[in-house]
């Protein structure tokens, strides 16, 4: 029996379990909506911008592990998705990004609302297809969900011509795919492995740095085994928050710009680093020919690409985190546990005392909020269950540093492309998954206002995610750096006139809520938990706080400011970039 | 170094401009680029000509064999292998240069492919410093246009012991 194009592609989307898809209609792509008006098993939820569209599919896949699906129109429609798939590629996420295209005949011919978009995607994207047999289009799919979800997970763009999702064809959902140029390799090499676990059962100074990977990997439970078995401290990059409980013992939290004093202590001064599904990203590494002097790395990735693209590895493992952990801990086991125990006992002396003598810290003030007192007390409220999504800049590394996190994808950030406008939308993707979870988005005044109107898609979908805006009226991370490198020439940091975001979150029909003195936090936590709806919690935060510690971009990264010290005075450090 | 890679990859379109962009996107440069059909229609191959560090390199031929459609890059560098481009080239030479410019195609083993009163138009194939050595002779006989190929290079058999 032929069935249309259209029916062709929901079909497919129900047979890759797919529930919810984030949109927005337009022309070439209504014949795909009128099929979906009949698809109860698939909800569609109608975003109010591409964008938001595919930061949702993204928040959904990152908070679930499944493949997040966007469906949006040709040209207009389809560009404003390459900011989301481009975010999505960065953090290797999985999402399926289904855009329409003019039809076959007039692709080329400079049609109304028609863009390239398979040329525009293809170098931010995993991979991507131009559907141009209506018989392909079942196939295309299955192998777009292979793709995006396996190996490296990433974005998958489908572009799909009018004529095809119009036209009719047979529906056959292939039982296998045979793509004989992509197999990732998820199995170590066991020899190299055996090699990596002589190295750390002799190791004095060891540190294992976890990424996102882990996370992606669902490695959680085998780092952790590791961690613990070896008495390894863990240091999780931003991407990797979650993959190692904060509060563990072992824990050093985040390294880098924006890491703890201790952890980047730990990784300077170890003799091994443990790298695992982290890629040694400049905010890591700082310079990089002064990043972990006296250490030998082992880099675990599934991504033969992140070997040795930044740092030297003395030994390469290409494999699945999760696979290559537990082929690890079986070897380990064997070994002599007390061996270790013993070398190991100064190294867990050294870092204590790293952690006593600068832990993350602010000061507390009576009359002015402090963004970091914000976020323990959102962290107290909520008992550290919930799901907790960022902006980009200060609001970021605040949530970061602050927020104690105890399990996987429960911190959705935007970490390699460092996307103004991710959290919101992906707090609403998060939330689809997870309607009975408190969502938090933690914003700044400069951030959440480049999507706002996902509002409108929160009130009308009943997603009750709370935003707490950092307001401090400025674009606080470009004014941190402005203040400490260009002489305080605030040159276009200053956001002036911010909305009065209580009234504009009433305006939507959501809640508004503002705190304007450190007593006021609390209670509009507590409200702003207490309600059902969406929340916006205006936050008056002192404006002139910064993010400590701070390692300037392009110094060794144990070379950290802190609030303590004179900043402008030291010259050595504007010479910097 | 100067690195001659083989990549192997699907007959699709669009392929070229990925393994193009790839090069463009990461700031690496193509010398040259050649690309035709295998024996299987399905699968084609590229020879392209790259210049870097060997710690570029070993990244270019994991990004390139990262691309899906990709199904697998050799790099011929250290391995024994032959190496041809062809350049066809249109010389113009005044009347009493035209039995010297037969005579050295015919020195080069080239071949006339064209001919017009004032013009000889000769094919000429081999590695890059013989294409070279011929262009350098030619031109005082002057040399109205010419164009090269890209290099296609095949791994030497090994001869069995």
């Amino acid at each position: 029996m032929k069935i249309t194009g259209s029916q062709i592609i929901v079909e497919s989307l129900k047979k890759e379990g797919v529930k919810h898809i984030f949109g927005y209609p337009g022309g070439v792509v209504l014949n795909i909506f009128d099929a979906l008006y009949d698809a109860k098993d698939i909800q569609l939820i109608l975003t109010r911008h591409e964008q938001g569209a595919t930061h949702m599919a993204d928040g959904y896949a990152r908070s679930t592990g499944k493949v997040g699906v966007a469906l949006v129109t040709s040209g207009p429609g389809a560009t404003n998705t390459v900011t989301g798939i481009a975010t999505a590629a960065m953090d290797s996420i999985p999402i399926v990004v289904l855009t329409g295209q003019v039809p076959t005949m007039l692709i080329g011919n400079d049609a109304f609302q028609e863009a390239d978009i398979v040329g525009i995607t293809r170098p931010c994207c995993k991979y991507n297809y131009l559907v141009k047999d209506i018989n392909d289009l079942a196939y295309t799919i299955k192998e777009a969900f292979h793709i995006a979800s396996s190996g490296r997970p990433g974005p998958v763009v489908i572009d799909l011509p009018k004529d095809i999702s119009a036209g009719t064809g047979k529906f056959h959902w292939p039982d296998k795919l045979n793509i004989r140029s992509y197999n990732p390799t998820l199995e170590g090499n066991r020899w190299m492995i055996e090699k990596a676990a002589e190295k750390i059962s002799r190791s004095k100074k060891p540190v294992i740095i976890a990424g996102g990977g882990v996370i992606l990997s669902g490695a959680s439970d085998e780092l952790r085994i590791f961690a613990e078995h070896t008495d390894i401290p863990v240091t999780t990059t931003l991407m990797g928050i979650g993959a190692f409980p904060t509060e563990h013992h072992l824990s050093l939290g985040m390294p880098g710009m924006h890491g703890t004093y201790y952890a980047n202590m730990a990784i300077q001064e170890s003799d091994l680093l443990i790298a695992v599904g982290m890629r040694f990203d400049d905010r890591v590494t700082g310079k990089l020919d002064a990043f972990a002097p006296n250490a030998e790395i082992i880099h675990i990735d599934i991504d033969p690409t992140s070997i040795r693209k930044n740092v030297d590895v003395d030994i390469p493992i290409v494999g699945d985190s999760t696979k290559v952990l537990f082929t690890l801990n079986q070897i380990l086991k064997d070994k002599d546990k007390p061996q270790w125990d013993e070398v190991r006992k100064a190294w867990i002396k050294q870092l204590d005392e790293w952690k006593k003598a600068r832990p993350l810290s602010y000061r507390f003030e009576e009359n002015i909020i402090k963004p970091q007192y914000v976020i323990e007390k959102l962290y107290e409220a909520t008992g550290g269950d919930a799901i907790i999504t960022t902006e980009v800049g200060q609001n970021q590394m605040w949530a970061a540093q602050f927020f104690k996190f105890k399990k996987p994808r429960t911190f959705l950030t935007s970490g390699g492309l460092g996307t103004m406008g991710y959290g919101f939308p992906a707090a609403l993707g998060a939330q689809v998954a997870f309607p009975d979870k408190t969502v938090i988005d933690i914003a700044g005044d400069g951030s959440i206002q480049m999507n706002i109107q996902e509002l409108a898609t929160a009130v009308i979908y009943s997603l009750p995610v709370k935003v707490a805006i950092l307001n401090n009226h400025y674009l606080g991370m470009v004014r941190q750096w402005q203040e400490l490198f260009f002489n305080e020439r605030y040159s276009h940091s200053y956001l002036n006139e911010v909305p009065n975001f209580v009234k504009l979150a009433e305006a939507y029909g959501a809640v508004g809520l503002r705190a304007e003195k450190p007593s006021d936090v609390e209670p509009v936590i507590r409200e702003a938990l207490s309600v059902r709806k969406p929340v916006f919690m205006d936050f008056v935060i002192d404006w002139k706080e910064k993010v400590y510690p701070m390692v300037p971009a392009g110094a060794p990264i144990d070379q950290m400011l802190f609030d303590e010290q004179p900043k402008k005075e030291d010259k050595k450090l504007k010479a910097v970039k | 170094m100067r690195h001659t890679i083989s990549i192997l990859v699907e007959n699709k379109f669009g392929v070229l401009s990925r393994v193009a962009g790839l090069f463009s996107g990461r700031g690496y440069n193509i010398e040259s680029i050649s690309v035709g059909e295998t024996l299987d229609p399905k699968i084609s191959v590229m020879t392209i000509v790259t210049k870097g560090e060997e710690a570029i390199v070993e990244q270019i031929t994991k990004q390139l064999n990262k691309l899906i459609d990709v199904i697998k890059v050799q790099d011929l560098f250290e391995i024994d292998h032959v190496e041809r481009e062809m350049v066809l080239i249109k010389v113009a030479p005044p009347q009493q240069l035209k039995a010297e410019a037969l005579r050295l195609a015919e020195i080069f083993r080239g071949r006339v492919v064209d001919s017009s009163q004032k013009t000889y138009t000769i094919e000429i194939t081999g590695d890059e410093k013989k294409i070279e050595a011929f262009v350098e002779l030619m031109k005082p006989m002057g040399v109205k246009e010419f164009v090269r190929s890209g290099k296609i290079a095949i791994a030497r058999e090994k001869a069995k012991q």
